[in-house]
């Protein structure tokens, strides 16, 4: 998009808690020629920033609770200079379906054309998509890691209490796993649990 | 938030409910933790929700079947206020009171000054005490008070508006009203940017232990068994499964019959208590579900176990004169324009029919009308209905040119002769 493009103009307000999120829809807009573009982390005294700022387009993540302070500003018009729709109300059912989906909502300004706003749209319910995968990787680790440390306890439990070496260990572990058709870092959860068990009643 | 709902996944017994963490989700999370759910063959997946907003756009879309509602919102879906959505269908109530109105600790005060009997006093004479107030502010020319409250469709904003009006404070023009999201509202109330708010438990007792917020009065002082929460369920849904949302209001009728048993009352606090439901302290959820609130400030506890009330008393019943009485006060305050008939809106969405169905065999199953008259007079063994008003469904209208403050904008008799 070019920046004499008028949609380059559009003022844009995102409201997001999250810091990585936020970054991520930023570099989003100022990508696709998106030049007034305010970021909001912090709910306090939004009404006043919204008047302020005079928005033409208003994206909120879903998991934020001032969302119903945007829906009862746009039912009081003197609120707000200009009147505010939500974006979902003018579109198919498939595109508000995915922005639920996704986990953001949009208002925009009474008149603005859809179509002016919907590459806004579709590159938001996009990257925040993104940022779902990501935090769902990310939490793979995390309890990857978690795995490999409580099976790395386990193992020393076992190498202690039955004299083996620690591929013995390992073994004893997946053997009973297997047995029991359950995963390894369970079956090492468990006796983990088992052993803090008896150590608090000694 | 990838989760869909029943929609086309054929006749899987799982129902998708969204719930706001307030004390009145109790209802849900009792179906589902104590099994009330399995024990009417199905399962109730629970997702707690940020907004009252996000409530109705996953209803509407699908992602939810039904959810934890504000009795005006399938009221306001059907009339296509604020977003125009699926039609939603509210075919049982989930509890009665429940809301309180809480003042900052420096309004408090002025009010102590103002009118220290009243104040004192509480409930619809608390407000007194809050005029004098106001009309002295208005007078020394200071800024006007700012209350809060959670979303434009609830008996929040209306519960606060009557109580405002009732002391002839016009709450469009003598105070400015604001949403406040119920987890922020303690902290707003410390910043001084609100003095006062109405809103569910345990946000009253939450801003009484943390900013010194004081409770002024309570919905059961204001209206005995009142409206508050519905089960709000998508209408093609429960045309789709009939039998399913049957389970479902016995399953939750059951576990309100629970919830009303006082020595479960803690239990349920308990439960509440966890992060995955309410995320505030058992200590402090316990005070409105036992029944016994600090109120702080001078103000005398409260014993009172109608603070919220879970089945008792056709608790669960959706009575169509309680969403009659809530479309007076939609149009009270300029909500809507465009003339209806309420009566036929109240039959379209209260549906006491389906609630009838699913209780039917079961003892005191339901009353014998859907209507009912509210206010001094007519018999309940819990009468009181804001001071002395009298509310008959019957004469809505007349009712609502009695009441003394409207909106400017506010048509009643453009409605005259859709309500004959």
């Amino acid at each position: 998009m070019q920046p004499s493009d008028p949609d380059s103009t559009l003022k844009i307000l995102v409201i997001d808690e999250n810091p990585i999120r936020r970054a991520i829809i930023e570099a989003g807009l100022k990508e696709a020629g998106f030049t007034a573009v305010t970021m909001l982390a912090n709910t306090t005294r939004l009404v006043d920033h919204i008047y302020n700022l005079d928005p033409d387009v208003v994206l909120i993540d879903l998991e934020n609770p001032s969302r119903d302070v945007l829906e009862q500003m746009f039912q009081v018009s003197r609120t707000v200079r200009r009147p505010i729709a939500m974006f979902v109300d003018r579109s198919e059912k498939s595109e508000i379906e995915a922005a639920i989906d996704a986990g953001v909502s949009a208002y925009i300004v009474d008149g603005l054309k859809k179509e002016r706003v919907k590459p806004i749209l579709d590159m938001t319910v996009s990257r925040f998509h993104a940022f779902n995968r990501l935090r769902a990787e990310l939490d793979e680790v995390k309890s990857a890691l978690k795995d490999r440390k409580i099976i790395e306890k386990a193992k020393g439990i076992l190498m202690k209490s039955r004299g083996v070496d620690e591929d013995k260990a390992y073994d004893l572990l997946r053997k009973t796993a297997m047995s029991q058709g359950k995963r390894i870092a369970d079956v090492a959860q468990a006796l983990v649990s088992a052993v803090d068990l008896l150590k608090d009643q000694g | 938030m990838t989760e869909k709902a029943t929609i086309g996944t054929a006749r899987k017994r799982e129902i998708h409910a969204g719930f706001i963490p307030l004390s009145d989700c109790a209802p849900l999370v009792i179906a589902s933790e104590l099994g009330f759910d399995r024990q009417h063959g199905f399962s109730l997946a629970l997702h707690r929700e940020a907004s009252w907003a996000n409530i109705r756009d996953k209803v509407d879309v699908g992602a939810l079947d039904c959810a934890h509602m504000l009795a005006p919102m399938p009221i306001a879906a059907h009339l296509g206020l604020g977003r125009a959505t699926v039609p939603i269908i509210a075919p049982m109530a989930l509890s009665l009171n429940g809301n309180a109105i809480t003042v900052s600790t420096r309004l408090y005060e002025d009010m102590r000054a103002a009118d220290e009997p009243a104040t004192l006093a509480g409930g619809m004479q608390a407000a007194e005490a809050l005029a004098k107030v106001v009309r002295t502010r208005q007078a020394a020319g200071r800024e006007p008070l700012t209350f809060g409250m959670v979303y434009p469709f609830s008996c929040h904003n209306y519960d606060l508006r009557y109580w405002l009006a009732a002391a002839g404070i016009d709450p469009d023009n003598d105070v400015n009203i604001v949403v406040v999201p119920p987890p922020l509202i303690a902290e707003n109330l410390k910043a001084g940017r609100v003095d006062g708010f109405c809103v569910g438990q345990p946000w009253n007792s939450v801003a009484v232990a943390e900013a010194d917020g004081v409770i002024v009065a309570t919905k059961s002082q204001l209206w005995a068994m009142s409206p508050e929460k519905v089960l709000g369920v998508r209408e093609v849904f429960a045309e789709r499964e009939p039998e399913l949302v049957r389970d479902l209001v016995r399953a939750i009728v059951a576990a309100g019959r629970w919830l009303d048993e006082p020595a479960n009352r803690k239990d349920a606090a308990r439960i509440l208590a966890r992060p995955e439901y309410i995320g505030v302290a058992e200590e402090i959820l316990a005070r409105p579900l036992t029944g016994a609130l600090k109120c702080g400030g001078h103000q005398a506890d409260i014993v009172d176990p109608d603070l919220v009330v879970f089945h008792r008393g056709f608790a669960n019943f959706p009575w169509r004169s309680h969403a009659i009485w809530l479309m007076t006060q939609m149009i009270r305050w300029g909500q809507v324009r465009e003339p209806f008939n309420l009566e036929a809106v109240a039959e379209r969405v209260y549906r006491t029919d389906l609630y009838r169905e699913a209780m039917a065999g079961e003892k005191d199953a339901a009353p014998a009308s859907d209507y009912k008259p509210e206010g001094s007079d007519n018999g309940s063994s819990h009468p009181h209905f804001f001071g002395g008003e009298r509310f008959d469904p019957a004469t809505a209208l007349t009712y609502l040119d009695r009441l003394p403050i409207r909106h400017a904008g506010a048509e009643i008799e453009a409605f005259a002769t859709l309500n004959r």
